[in-house]
């Protein structure tokens, strides 16, 4: 399966944010392919409030199934959330489950003005009524496969596509 | 060492289901609470204090024996997980009308508690429960007579790392009453588990356990020389309520022998911290310019150990 170029898309995304973005914009990162996504749209947006990061493990729904996952990463938003707007960033939109619990968290940080989901690719089959603002691709990929973000040493992104 | 699962605290796939003792942990178990409590320590400092984890899940503080700083930090922990929390102060209920330990373990397994959080004067006594209610539900020690306190080892390991970032190159001294001391002999434990090279205990013959350099550790009857340049010096509680016949001449002795004063810690790195499980005496076992000087580390010792709590708390909920 030939997959999309990720820094085509990054760029794409970038050019479509460039006209909705003010200094006031807060983005927030989903660990990990997503904040290496947000990482670079921040860098070239060149947004002036610091990039928030966040691990949903805290907030999963099938923790009671799957138990807490095995290394936790510290959510950082080193901004005031309440009243922002907010750009949430993803890199590979699927369920939406991550996404429910990811907004879950952003609340407990206080009451934005309002939240947007930007996501690289959204590979549909959503289970819960959540859609992307900003997308660079939609992409159909089999059940049982996990498309996933790369970034290697010297910072370029690439999809992978991996056995779930 | 003792063959944790054999203590029936691991799953047969080697998940932790139970916190009975830090005695025979893998190492990556105990590195993942810690990993997992410095992630909670940023949830304490947002505008709402909790996570929904343990939602709908009901923890029972069952403390037959009294300790309300323990207790309090437990529930706190339980509650920023999202958990109902009950309190059971079994001392002064049931069991003195003559019910059972595992009696009153049924009763409250009859009212769905999910997670068992036991203080007991025995030793032995949250094996016990954890054997009889098994890995459906989930039993951490709290502390059980001289034997082991595993979440007071494990806060104290993560202000260590906290401080010290690496406990490789470490010289850690432990201070006092090892002999009736279970945070003693859960802190040895887990300092052994991270490869701290250089453990010490500091106390006179008549309070130490018999045989006590198995655990790993060198004694010191002399406390200056002991405190010689060790990096984090950890003082014990002198138990008074734990002493029996006449294992001090008196209060006053020992602070001049084994009481941590400025110019004895001056003997220790200048960078050393001071660590105290609480609750301190002070005058007896730690002068108060020491409790309430640079070097102390004792109030986010207790900051920690609701992180670390909350840790334990989450992962045994989702095992």
């Amino acid at each position: 399966m030939q997959l999309p170029d990720a820094e085509a898309l990054c760029a794409e995304l970038v050019k479509k944010l460039r006209p909705v973005v003010t200094p006031a914009t807060g983005m927030v990162g989903i660990h990990t392919g997503g904040a290496w996504l947000a990482e670079r749209l921040h860098r070239e947006l060149g947004l002036a409030i610091p990039l928030g990061r966040l691990d949903i493990s805290f907030y999963r729904d099938d923790y009671r199934k799957s138990g807490l996952h095995k290394s936790v990463k510290a959510s950082q938003i080193p901004f005031d959330v309440a009243d922002r707007r907010l750009l949430l960033v993803d890199d590979v939109l699927y369920t939406g489950r991550t996404i429910r619990a990811a907004m879950n968290e952003l609340f407990d940080y206080g009451r934005p003005e309002s939240i947007a989901l930007v996501a690289l690719i959204d590979r549909g089959e959503r289970q819960l009524p959540i859609c992307p603002q900003y997308c660079g691709a939609t992409l159909a990929v089999a059940k049982g496969k996990m498309l996933r973000l790369d970034r290697n040493d010297a910072g370029k992104l690439s999809l992978r596509l991996d056995d779930d | 060492m003792t063959n944790p699962q054999s203590q029936g605290q691991l799953s047969a796939n080697g998940e932790l289901v139970h916190l009975l003792t830090l005695e025979g942990l893998p190492r990556e178990i105990i590195v993942r609470i810690l990993d997992t409590a410095q992630s909670f320590l940023g949830v304490t400092e947002r505008e709402v204090k909790k996570v929904p984890l343990l939602r709908g899940m009901s923890v029972f503080n069952v403390f037959f024996e009294n300790s309300t700083r323990t207790r309090t930090t437990f529930e706190i922990a339980a509650k920023r997980l999202s958990a109902d929390v009950i309190n059971l102060n079994v001392s002064t209920s049931s069991t003195t009308k003559g019910e059972t330990l595992l009696d009153t373990v049924d009763n409250l397994a009859a009212m769905h508690a999910d997670m068992f959080v036991v203080r007991h004067s025995q030793s032995g006594a949250a094996h016990m429960i954890a054997r009889h209610v098994g890995p459906e539900r989930h039993v951490i020690n709290a502390g059980d007579g001289r034997h082991a306190h595993p979440t007071q080892g494990l806060l104290d390991a993560y202000t260590i790392r906290h401080y010290k970032k690496d406990f490789s190159g470490l010289t850690v001294a432990i201070v006092g009453d090892i002999l009736h001391s279970r945070v003693a002999r859960s802190l040895i434990h887990v300092l052994n588990i991270l490869g701290t090279p250089e453990v010490r205990v500091i106390a006179p013959q008549t309070l130490l356990p018999a045989g006590v350099e198995s655990l790993g550790v060198r004694v010191f009857p002399d406390m200056r020389k002991g405190l010689a340049g060790a990096d984090v010096v950890v003082m014990l509680r002198l138990q008074n309520e734990r002493m029996r016949g006449a294992l001090l001449p008196s209060a006053q002795e020992f602070f001049k022998y084994y009481g941590l004063t400025p110019e004895k810690l001056a003997l220790a790195k200048p960078d050393a911290i001071v660590m105290h499980p609480g609750p301190m005496n002070r005058g007896i076992e730690i002068d108060s310019a020491v409790a309430d000087g640079p070097h102390s580390v004792i109030l986010p010792q207790v900051t920690f150990g609701i992180a670390v709590r909350m840790a334990v708390m989450s992962i045994l909920g989702g095992a």
